[in-house]
């Protein structure tokens, strides 16, 4: 019995680093031909589904990336926005004139999905701090419960409902006020520091609430007044709870798929203003997944990569880096 | 001379019909040490924390009677009951310093933690907090420990250590009065004698009441024991008369062992 039970928990743990393991090596299978043909040059290259004339400098990519293929994309006009409507994802099917073949870059998404992560976390932290300090250290303890349930509640709301919402009653509002278009990287991203806002309250206000009642009266008992304790005493103790609402938030926006679908505007196309629209790559993967086929395909998996790849960073950097400092 | 004079005071806690304090008359004398000693619940720590309304962080309380601060620039007694505004409070605490049950060093520096006290204060001089934290750390029996590493956290130091940590921080802003709430129930017996021999040397400069469940502690170090029951000061004396000559049947039944 004993013995049964010691392997069902072992395998129960093994089995997490085997499934992490086996998303991770689908996904560089399945990326593998866009990584051969576009190598690292993906990730600055603002082209998507675009079709270029084979040159010389354009083979060279296969091996390393080049100066000389930065700046030949760089060179062409960039408008690609009727995605959608050609067929041509495989390479070298136009042979008119010269032979072509389709490049795909995952620049945009990748700016989309930074930007709006960003703008989301610089809307949220700020509020959901606000908000757990009310909760933890403020309200008399009635309000306290009340605003707190109404608090998970907001994070229990799915995600296509805060697109919905968005589209049709934020966006707007975001429009009026800061102009440029309904569907944008700033609507989007402010959408999403709603949705993350619950999470990162939540979470910030259980880790404040840790911090014992002995030490919050020690600051007291030296002339410390409330702002001085929160600040000195119950922010640095707390830290690492913090930090981690503020990590596993920028998890959830990272990936987050439905809400920004409606809002982002879902065009391959490098945005100039935050008020422009774009695409996140957890949108052009939901959106083109379904048509794609051939280097397409491929290249999808590689942004998929290449999203898997940032979240597993983005956590295990924060992760190590703030364990090593508790310690 | 007392520095405290507590009168006829009680004390209810929020949501409890019954006072946990009743009446009760206490004179804390100035540079001496006065013991607060009783069996559990018997409301010594609720009268120490009384005496620097540490209570109102929780709200719904009720004090009557008085409690009595001596102002050492006035030469004054002010009622510290009355107290309503933050900025007095704040003024209170620093004249009436906190030791707890447990180390309390803050999470920063060892050198951040005796200096946070002054730094709240106002003081921002680089040369005078170094000043006053050499000095705090000196008269904490700490500073041939620490010195070398006062930028390290003070979470590294053992708990004795951080106990007169916590003493030195309270001592940096000069208070007139000290609170020791059971300072050494979590300590070993050597940190709990290095603690007691520094409670002893801090009478010289500072009042001092300290709470304490251990009876050979109270007549170790103190010069006045309060002896309390059931919210009750039963009686008040010099400690060699209530631990030799007792007069009150009820406080020679608890320091004989007979009950507690």
């Amino acid at each position: 019995m004993e013995k049964i039970f010691q392997k069902f928990a072992f395998s129960s743990a093994t089995l997490v680093f085997i499934i992490l393991l086996g998303i991770f090596i689908t996904l560089f299978n399945a990326a593998r031909p866009a990584i051969n043909e576009f190598g690292l040059n993906f990730i600055v290259d603002p082209a998507w589904n675009k079709e270029v004339p084979i040159t010389t400098p354009q083979a060279k990519t296969d091996k390393s990336v080049t100066q000389s293929a930065v700046s030949n994309t760089d060179d062409e006009t960039v408008d690609v926005n009727d995605f959608g409507d050609d067929s041509d994802d495989m390479m070298m099917q136009d042979e008119d004139d010269t032979p072509t073949k389709t490049i795909y870059g995952g620049l945009v998404p990748l700016v989309g999905t930074i930007f709006s992560t960003l703008i989301a976390l610089a809307f949220a932290m700020p509020i959901a701090m606000g908000i757990a300090i009310f909760l933890a250290e403020i309200a008399p303890k009635k309000i306290a419960t009340f605003v707190g349930g109404a608090i998970e509640l907001l994070a229990a709301i799915p995600s296509i409902i805060f697109g919905m919402w968005g589209l049709y009653y934020f966006a707007p509002i975001v429009a009026a006020l800061f102009g440029g278009f309904q569907v944008s990287l700033l609507t989007a991203g402010l959408v999403l520091g709603v949705m993350i806002l619950p999470f990162m309250a939540a979470i910030t206000r259980d880790s404040m609430n840790t911090t014992p009642d002995i030490l919050k009266e020690s600051a007291y008992a030296l002339g410390a007044t409330k702002f001085e304790v929160i600040k000195d005493v119950i922010f640095p103790y707390s830290k690492v709870g913090i930090i981690g609402s503020i990590i596993l938030s920028l998890g959830r926006a990272l990936g987050e798929t439905m809400a920004v679908a409606f809002l982002i505007g879902s065009i391959f196309e490098l945005p100039h203003k935050i008020t422009d629209p774009t695409i996140s790559i957890p949108v052009a993967l939901a959106n083109n997944f379904g048509e794609a086929s051939g280097l397409g395909m491929s290249s999808l998996f590689y942004l998929a990569l290449i999203l898997f790849v940032m979240s597993f960073a983005v956590i295990s950097f924060a992760k190590f880096y703030f364990l090593r400092k508790a310690n | 001379m007392p520095v405290m004079n507590i009168k006829k005071f009680s004390f209810t806690y929020p949501g409890v019909s019954d006072p946990s304090l009743k009446n009760i008359t206490l004179p804390i004398k100035k540079n001496k040490i006065t013991a607060l000693i009783g069996p559990s619940g018997c409301g010594k720590s609720t009268l120490l924390r009384s005496m620097n309304r540490i209570h109102d962080l929780y709200p719904g309380n009720k004090y009557e009677g008085k409690i009595d601060l001596l102002d050492f620039e006035s030469g004054k007694y002010k009622n510290i009951l009355d107290i309503k505004k933050e900025n007095e409070f704040i003024k209170l605490r620093q004249q009436v310093g906190m030791i707890f049950q447990k180390p309390t060093p803050f999470p920063m520096s060892i050198f951040d933690n005796v200096a946070y006290g002054l730094k709240i204060d106002g003081i921002k001089n680089k040369s005078e907090l170094s000043d006053r934290v050499e000095a705090a750390l000196k008269g904490s029996a700490l500073w041939s420990e620490v010195s070398d590493r006062l930028g390290k956290s003070a979470m590294g130091l053992s708990g004795g250590q951080q106990q007169r940590l916590c003493i030195a921080r309270a001592v940096a802003v000069k208070p007139e009065v000290l609170l020791f709430d059971e300072p050494t129930s979590a300590l070993d017996p050597i940190s709990t004698a290095a603690i007691e021999e520094l409670i002893v040397e801090l009478r010289n400069d500072i009042s001092i009441a300290i709470v304490t469940h251990n009876m050979q502690q109270a007549s170790r170090i103190s010069d006045y024991t309060a002896f309390m029951y059931l919210g009750d000061l039963v009686e008040y004396d010099k400690t060699e008369n209530i631990f030799l000559n007792p007069k009150e049947k009820r406080t020679e039944d608890y320091i004989t062992g007979r009950f507690g």
